[in-house]
């Protein structure tokens, strides 16, 4: 495999990732000034952008935390949250499997959300990417996404005060992730892969976080694949 | 917030560690053997079953309003969500949503 084409592929992802600052950004710098504001150091703040990388995650902890919560609960709570990136985690193995251990170890460390989904959805536009190319486009992505989300939480920590309520930042999450799911929304076995997962995860709200996510995850995956085979049967 | 200072040291690093097993998991451990055609049906929709129940409650009940819907919100995200879903571009879509939810606060002078 040339080496050129790792290269312009790891190129394509830092392009393709540059946007996505605007929007993670501000929930970085959110997460440094709440993180302070709840009586975490700098240092503490810093260490859960550098350790964990996992915006919704290290959220759930610092609520949890700030309720003075068993650390035994803080953990099970944040990792519950996370525990879709299992999902994810499977998802790349058809793309990334035949990678060297190192690459998907890296891209392990930066399967977050953004990172992720611009990933799949440059794998399937373009099936002839070798598993070099396609690690290499997903660390691409994550080159200009990391730094800043480090140097946005160091920033909101520094700032320390409350950015006014009034911006509305605490919906910068639900945009983008909409944003993203829109132009997935190709086939009508993704509709009702989609749809079902919004109408369960509404419906078991009440459950603990995360693991009403979870189990609206598999419904809309066992519903998309049944919708795919459905509709092949049927042509 | 009244844990030691090693105590949110030891959440963080468990955390952290956690977190990147979870991520290593299968890609680390599966690595090239080929995987059944049903749980690479099922895996093709990964995305799509997880972000609408992740966005869906957060949307319905903003935590920011302490948990009322909010009309401003909610055209904010069919905003992003159809024009993510017409131009086939996430940035497109997400600058809809934003324009949307600011002119929407403008507009009803929560701006």
């Amino acid at each position: 495999m040339p080496a050129a084409t790792a290269k312009s592929a790891y190129f394509t992802g830092i392009r393709d990732g540059l946007p996505f600052i605007l929007v993670a950004g501000p929930f970085a710098m959110l997460f440094g000034v709440v993180a302070t504001e709840a009586g975490l150091t700098f240092a503490q703040a810093m260490g859960f952008s550098v350790v964990v990388v996992a915006g919704a995650s290290q959220f759930a902890a610092l609520q949890l935390m700030v309720e003075d919560a068993a650390i035994a609960l803080v953990l099970l709570a944040a990792l519950a949250v996370n525990l879709r990136m299992a999902m994810y985690s499977a998802s790349l193995v058809p793309y990334l499997g035949a990678a060297p251990f190192w690459q998907r170890a890296l891209v392990a460390y930066v399967n977050f959300d953004h990172a992720y989904i611009a990933a799949m959805a440059r794998y399937e536009a373009r099936p002839e990417m070798t598993p070099v190319a396609r690690s290499a486009y997903f660390l691409g992505v994550a080159t200009p996404l990391v730094p800043a989300w480090f140097g946005m939480t160091a920033a909101g920590a520094l700032v320390g005060t409350a950015i006014p309520p009034e911006y509305a930042i605490d919906f910068a999450l639900p945009i983008t992730f909409l944003a993203m799911v829109g132009p997935m929304l190709r086939t009508v076995a993704h509709m009702a892969a989609a749809f079902v997962s919004m109408v369960v995860g509404l419906a078991l709200i009440a459950l603990p976080s995360g693991l009403g996510l979870l189990i609206a995850a598999g419904c809309a995956m066992a519903v998309g694949a049944a919708v795919e085979t459905w509709m092949e049967r049927a042509s | 917030m009244s844990y030691a200072t090693t105590e949110i040291w030891l959440i963080i690093i468990a955390l952290g560690i956690g977190t990147y097993l979870i991520r290593l998991s299968f890609l680390g451990l599966i690595g090239d053997r080929p995987l059944p055609p049903l749980v690479l049906k099922l895996l093709r929709y990964t995305p799509v079953a997880v972000l609408p129940a992740m966005v869906a409650p957060l949307v319905l009940w903003p935590q920011a309003t302490g948990g009322v819907p909010d009309p401003v919100r909610l055209m904010a995200a069919v905003m992003s969500l159809l024009v993510g879903y017409w131009t086939k571009n996430v940035l497109w879509a997400v600058g809809a949503g934003v324009v949307t939810l600011y002119a929407g606060l403008a507009l009803t002078g929560q701006l």
